[in-house]
């Protein structure tokens, strides 16, 4: 209690010290927030280029409805396999001609064969997953052939590796300076308290008491600096995406991490920059 | 009680503070340090609130060891020491009330009994009037009032007070002399740092600790006094009031 008390009073006596560290937080977690809508963007895109990674299996004309009907049945319960589709000739002659568009009018009668298209569960589209799908698949009798577009798939998984490590890369890399620099912050409201300080410890202050305020204090600070980093980034999501393209905002669980983070920086950023001016004096 | 035996310290090889310093002081005593600049009267309060630590010899204080106390044992130990300096250190932005009660409030006194403590102390260096004035609306000698009220506030074994009336006109300073020896006849025990020597002419039964290079030069309380190749200073003529300028030359340093 006389803690945060200490806290609200050291803020309102220097207010603009204050604003001071909230703004530099929020400025410092909206760059790590920009980049992160940016990781976020380029995952959901390459999340939605994965769901059409799927195994097509072409039966041979004049297979019995049963036997396909029995391999669905089998395929079905493979661990890796969330659906089986039966597209017949007809089905894919229209999906030829949906997908063709203006050039639709090369097809004009059945001549595509049927197929099983086989969807994988996610986090199981792989390259090795893929394959083993496919080479099990191919051992059925009716099966004349099997696509799942290799190469397609296999740089499809490369992107994904690199864009996954160069974001954690960054992120690690952004996150380092927010942290420097929001440290370098409360390092300056440390030291103007510093005859603060030394008066507490005077006085017979234990350092937990001189550490509590400054504790709270960059709590607050830092839950502040959150709400305002995750307010500019809403802010140039929406400009994008009315603007340029349609992108996608972080979910509330996101925006819960982005608050804990904020609220984490803040606190661990005060409790450094204490401990280090409390072992010097 | 207050023990320094044999204490050395040295903050680099060339810069000796203080050496071979024996000394016991009792509860209840008032005690003058005085000395020259540099004698190292401020580094033996240092070691007695324990910002400094000895670089030989040991420091005890109301049974703490300073060579080996922890840093919350010299915060529970600085809650009944009471320090006082020349240049008051008070907390601007706070009444004279709130600096006062800013030393309970760390204790972790209930928040219930500290008006009532406060009032008390403020009464008893008789700045009750002003309790509600910042620093800044108080004259010198007022603030160092609310200095020595702050130093009081948590009833200390040991006052100490590093120059006290050094930045004090003559009648604050007697003001502030006379607090210091009130709360000294209450039963606390006075440590005062000072090289105002007219203070130390004018105060009957004080004990009186003399240093020079860091060294305890005369001890009033020893009898005979020590032997030493240096002239006890109040054995003196001081002529033209308290200076560095008026400390006799030490053998052969040339002044």
């Amino acid at each position: 209690m006389l803690a945060a008390r200490e806290a609200f009073n050291a803020s309102r006596r220097a207010p603009l010290l204050s604003m001071l560290g909230i703004v530099t937080i929020a400025f410092s977690l909206f760059a790590f927030g920009l980049f992160a809508l940016v990781a976020v963007n380029i995952r959901h895109a390459l999340r939605n280029v994965e769901q059409r990674v799927e195994v097509r299996a072409f039966v041979s004309e004049g297979t019995p409805a049963d036997a396909i009907a029995a391999a669905m049945a089998d395929i079905a319960v493979f661990p890796e396999v969330a659906k089986v589709d039966y597209i017949t000739q007809e089905g894919a002659l229209e999906r030829a001609r949906r997908d063709m568009g203006e050039f639709s009018d090369v097809f004009e009668e059945a001549l595509l064969p049927a197929s099983l298209d086989i969807h994988l569960r996610p986090g199981l589209r792989n390259p090795e997953t893929v394959e083993a799908v496919a080479d099990r698949v191919k051992s059925y009798q009716f099966v004349d052939d099997v696509r799942y577009g290799e190469e397609w798939v296999r740089k499809l998984y490369q992107l994904r590796t690199i864009a996954a490590g160069t974001g954690l890369g960054l992120g690690i890399a952004f996150a380092a300076v927010s942290i420097i620099i929001i440290g370098a912050t409360i390092r300056v409201s440390v030291l103007a308290r510093a005859r603060e300080i030394a008066i507490m410890r005077l006085v017979g202050a234990t350092d937990s008491f001189v550490r509590a305020p400054f504790l709270i204090d960059g709590f607050v600070k830092g839950i502040l600096g959150a709400l305002l980093a995750i307010g500019l980034t809403w802010v140039a999501y929406r400009m994008v995406d009315t603007q340029l393209f349609s992108v996608v905002f972080f979910d509330p669980r996101l925006i819960v991490v982005g608050l804990v983070c904020g609220a984490s920086i803040g606190l661990l950023g005060s409790a450094t920059s204490v401990w280090s001016h409390l072992r010097r004096i | 009680m207050i023990r320094l035996h044999d204490v050395a310290k040295e903050y680099t090889r060339t810069r000796v503070a203080l050496s071979h310093v024996t000394l016991q002081i009792r509860r209840g005593e008032f005690v003058f340090l005085i000395g020259p600049s540099g004698s190292g009267k401020t580094t033996i309060l240092k070691l007695l609130y324990m910002e400094e630590k000895p670089t030989h010899g040991d420091v005890w204080v109301s049974g703490v060891h300073a060579n080996t106390a922890k840093r919350k044992e010299i915060s529970q130990l600085r809650r009944r020491l009471g320090i006082v300096f020349q240049d008051f250190r008070l907390l601007e932005d706070r009444t004279a009330e709130e600096n006062v009660a800013f030393a309970l409030e760390v204790t972790g006194a209930p928040s219930s009994a500290i008006p009532q403590r406060v009032s008390r102390v403020l009464t008893q260096v008789g700045l009750a009037s002003k309790a509600t004035q910042l620093p800044r609306q108080l004259s010198g000698g007022e603030q160092q009032r609310v200095a020595i009220a702050r130093a009081l506030v948590n009833d200390p074994y040991f006052l100490l007070a590093d120059e006290p009336t050094g930045n004090l006109d003559d009648r604050a300073s007697r003001g502030v002399i006379q607090l210091l020896r009130d709360i000294n006849a209450a039963g606390t025990s006075v440590i005062m740092a000072t090289h105002d020597l007219e203070i130390v002419r004018r105060a009957d039964n004080a004990r009186t600790v003399e240093l020079n290079h860091g060294r305890i030069v005369f001890d009033s309380s020893e009898t005979p006094p020590p032997e030493t190749r240096y002239t006890p200073l109040l054995g003196q003529p001081v002529i033209g009031g308290p200076s560095e300028g008026n400390w006799p030359p030490l053998p052969g340093d040339g002044r």
